[in-house]
């Protein structure tokens, strides 16, 4: 694919974000865009600051310098609700899944800003909480179909292998029908035919339903052939960004991988 | 083989969400609320129904309400004791000003005003987690006591500074105070505690329930699936000390009778109502309903069993029954901390199989 | 002025008798993550012990010390072996509440050992009012507290180089931090554990002679230990020197809200004002003056 290939629309641009911890400089003036549909690797060494930049999209974390600009609107720093309810979902790289509810609950709670009967109707369990309940549970369905995991639906999250968990995950994620979704190495601790799962998953997410997809992976050939675009971190600095073979033949990014070798 | 699921489809999502999915199970609560309503009232004897049921099911009703906040929202609170004080004094008040609204509408009141009051006290849970959090609700709680202590107008500046309950009726009936009969404040609490927990597990399957759980699993994450912690936090503590409250106005009015804020809501009150919650189960309507029956049972049989039994002065027997909740807390919590709701649940995998051994 | 420095001197010394108490907490906590609500009732155990080896078995003083302090020890064992031991890697609120339980056991079988009447406490400690403080300054100071002021300076020091300094000290916090990771390092957390109970239960001992010479050995001794808690809220779960500050922050605000504005509301403000001071402390400063900040990463 060529550059002209994708859209041009941007849905998500980071500009010049600094963002410090005490003494520790996380991320030092970054700046890439998103654009709407591809799919955007982001990657760099250990400690690189990936997941920061994540959790800067997402609102976690606030930085102390830069812009976010998201569907067109510029601010200083997102808030995780903003994010949430403008159509921003993520993973995470050790699973934040909601460990005493089983896989069904835990999607389902992915729902939950497409759910708005009150605490009355709730508590009887009648009516419009009734039929929204049933509605979301139909949607979750689609989801669980779609991800191949209808044999644990009703077991607690706590008890499956870690690759379910991250399937289950991705599930959550895509409960709210995102628009950006934000996936933290989720290929990590999987073996080959996990990944090939999983990587058919987000390739299906992307074409299917459309959503932009920014993934962080240490997986180079899963880079590679996922990508459309990929961007380089190191140190919290930005080493590059363009196509992935660019990236590939990118000397910096070689020797920021691999080392130097001194003669 | 009796439990056996085998033949129970479900074919749409309405009957795979049922309360009571299988066949089993439903029969098990029919026949339970058949003798709770229909048997037991006509069964039991006036000591049985006034010392033992109405404690277990009034500690029931409180129990489901601090189980909705710690159990499922994760919430510490050992505030348990300054609300249903809020809730007595509140019915009390209401009582003594609008009789003519009937019991059950002011008792209902003085749930939503624990509710309010509840709230408030929430607040800190924003920026507090956990043990602080514990502490802090003790605030509440000593500052309530003292409060309900102090201030005249409370105990309509009655003397002695106790609030004692005028009777009232109910179809004729009266069911408040020393006069009341008892097989009729039976059967209005047991109505309380069936309709409030079919309440809480509706709560509990639906969208906030799983808000609460998210929260207390994990209330970062929580964040990005768009609950708001603060919306979150506060409705539990909003719901769960209405619960309290409503527990404490039926304490009050139609089981103790009259009622010192210092004796009858103190700190002890919400170590039971939270040691109730721990053996039965946290996160778990059954297992609040099994822990007020234990904690309220137990004593009682040790009772008998020590003095009646073996003869020990009644002193002694009642050191030892602090020893021996102590120490029940303590292999509870080393053998099974998911309580008797989790024993409960054991039992039913295992009646799958018997009479076979796997 | 004068009146108001005996208010916060009589608050400064309360305050002490109260860090008394946290330090034990602290150091359970410091060692072992459980924060353990038996203390109070630890403290009256020691001291009804201590009474009744005094009284019933007619031993001197000096005896009778040591014969507590070997019962302390003991308890320490038998609750590492019937109790924690079971309960490694729990949730705290789960050690919390196994706590609660400990607290009933050890109140009934206080009882029962030796009887639940109130009883006197005298080994020695200078009563009375002190003369020279009277004389120089017209101002009312206790010697009994200005000893046990004296006494918990002494603890403290002792236990901070104990921490910091030795081996030990080492250990007790790697299991504060992570159970399972200091046994994967060879540390034995059941030694360590028996180790720190014995030590918090001496000072769970120091603790009840100075309450109980004060007012006597009784039920209420127990009480102390819910307001230990706002003490550790102020000074920080993990800190020793924040145990000793805030106690005497505690003892000082209660004392001084309750002369000074006690009158306006009715009195008995003590029974909640440390809670109330500590929930606004939490609010502003949720780890407390010297506690480690708790950082939450996803």
């Amino acid at each position: 694919m060529t550059i002209d290939d994708l859209s041009t629309e941007v849905l998500l641009k980071v500009e010049d974000v600094s963002l410090a911890f005490g003494g520790v400089k996380a991320l030092d003036g970054v700046s890439f865009d998103i654009r709407r549909g591809e799919i955007r690797a982001i990657i760099g060494p250990n400690g690189a600051g990936k997941s920061s930049m994540l959790n800067v999209i997402n609102g976690f974390y606030h930085p102390q310098q830069g812009t976010i600009t998201y569907k067109g609107q510029t601010r200083k720093q997102m808030r995780p609700y903003e994010a949430a309810s403008q159509g921003i979902a993520r993973t995470f790289q050790n699973i934040a899944l909601f460990k005493g509810m089983s896989t069904l609950d835990n999607i389902m709670t992915g729902r939950n800003l497409k759910m708005k009967t009150n605490l009355f109707w709730q508590a009887l369990h009648i009516g419009p909480a009734r039929r929204e309940e049933l509605e979301n549970r139909e949607a979750v369905e689609r989801i669980i179909d779609f991800l191949d995991i209808q044999a644990i639906r009703k077991k607690p999250v706590g008890k499956l292998p870690y690759g379910l968990q991250k399937r289950v995950e991705l599930g959550r994620a895509l409960a709210a029908e995102p628009e950006l979704l934000l996936l933290d190495e989720p290929m990590a601790g999987m073996n080959s035919e996990e990944k090939e799962d999983m990587s058919r998953f987000i390739i299906d997410v992307n074409m299917e339903f459309g959503t932009t997809i920014a993934l962080i992976e240490h997986d180079m050939s899963v880079v590679m052939d996922l990508s459309d675009r990929v961007v380089v971190l190191d140190y919290g600095c930005q080493l590059a960004d363009g196509l992935p073979h660019e990236i590939r033949a990118n000397k910096e990014v070689i020797e920021a991988y691999l080392g130097v070798s001194h003669d | 083989m009796i439990y056996r699921e085998t033949g129970q489809f479900k074919d749409n999502y309405s009957d795979d969400q049922a309360l009571f999915p299988i066949a089993q199970d439903r029969y098990v609560i029919y026949a339970v609320l058949l003798v709770t309503f229909a048997v037991v009232p006509f069964v039991l004897n006036q000591y049985w129904l006034n010392a033992v049921m109405l404690p277990f099911l009034i500690y029931a009703l409180a129990a489901l309400g601090l189980n909705i906040l710690t159990g499922y929202c994760g919430q510490v609170s050992l505030g348990t004791g300054g609300f249903m004080a809020v809730g007595a004094f509140s019915v009390y008040k209401l009582m003594v000003a609008v009789p003519e609204l009937g019991f059950v509408p002011l008792v209902i009141l003085s749930g939503l005003i624990t509710a309010a009051v509840g709230t408030l006290f929430g607040l800190p849970s924003l920026r507090i987690k956990g043990f602080y959090l514990a502490v802090a609700t003790l605030a509440a709680q000593f500052f309530l006591i003292w409060m309900f202590n102090k201030v005249g107008w409370f105990f309509n500046y009655n003397a002695t500074g106790m609030i004692t309950s005028p009777p009232m009726t109910m179809f004729g009936v009266i069911i408040t105070g020393p006069e009341g009969t008892p097989a009729a404040k039976y059967l209005l609490v047991a109505s309380f505690v069936a309709v409030f927990a079919l309440v809480a597990k509706n709560l509990a399957r639906g969208r906030i329930g799983r808000n609460w759980m998210a929260i207390r699993d994990m209330d970062i994450a929580a964040e990005l699936i768009g609950v708001r912690p603060l919306i979150a936090k506060l409705s539990a503590f909003a719901v769960s000390s209405f619960y309290i409250g409503m527990a404490g106005a039926l304490y009050f009015a139609v089981w103790l009778g009259s009622a010192e804020p210092t004796e009858a809501f103190d700190i002890n009150q919400s170590f039971l109502v939270l040691f109730m919650i721990i053996i039965g189960g946290l996160g778990s309507v059954l297992g609040s309903i099994l822990g007020a029956a234990f904690m309220v049972l137990m004593p009682i049989l040790l009772k008998n069993v020590l003095v009646n039994g073996f003869g020990t002065n009644s002193a002694l027997a009642a050191h030892i029954e602090i020893m021996t909740v102590g120490a029940l807390i303590i292999i509870f919590l080393i053998a099974e901390p998911h309580g008797l709701a989790r024993l409960w649940r054991i039992a039913k995998e295992k009646l799958r199989l018997w009479p076979f051994p796997y | 002025m004068t009146f108001f420095i005996e208010v916060v001197l009589s608050g400064l010394m309360a305050g002490i008798m109260y860090s008394l108490v946290a330090l034990g907490f602290v150091l359970i906590f410091k060692a072992s993550g459980i924060f353990n609500f038996a203390q109070g009732v630890m403290a009256l155990f020691a001291a009804l012990t201590l009474v009744g080896f005094m009284e019933k078995f007619g031993m001197p003083v000096w005896l009778a010390i040591i014969g507590t302090i070997l019962v302390m020890i003991a308890l320490a064992w038998v609750i590492e072996r019937l109790m924690l031991r079971h309960l490694v890697n729990q949730e705290p609120i789960i050690l919390f509440m196994a706590t609660i339980g400990l607290a009933y056991v050890l109140e009934g079988l206080g009882d029962i050992l030796w009887g639940s009447d109130v009883k006197l406490l005298d080994i020695g400690i200078p009563q009375g009012a002190s003369d020279w403080m009277l004389d120089s300054f017209d101002i009312y100071v206790e010697k009994l507290e200005v000893f046990a002021a004296v006494t918990a300076a002494i603890m403290v020091t002792i236990l901070a180089v104990f921490f910091q300094k030795t081996r030990v000290g080492r250990a007790l916090r790697a299991v504060a931090d992570d159970h399972q990771a200091a046994l994967s390092v060879g540390i034995s957390l059941h030694t360590i554990w028996v180790v720190v109970w014995s030590v918090s239960g001496i000072v769970a001992l120091v603790a009840g002679i100075m309450w109980g010479s004060k007012s006597g050995v009784q039920f209420s001794l127990s009480l102390i230990a819910l307001k230990a808690l706002p003490v550790l809220i102020l000074g920080g779960f993990t800190s020793v020197p924040g145990a000793i500050i805030g106690g005497m922050i505690i003892g000082v605000g209660e004392k001084v809200a309750e002369v000074y504005l006690g009158p306006f509301v009715g009195g008995a403000i003590e029974n909640w004002f440390a809670y109330m001071l500590a929930l606004g402390f939490l609010l502003f400063r949720p780890q407390g003056l010297f506690g480690e900040k708790i950082i939450e990463r996803v």
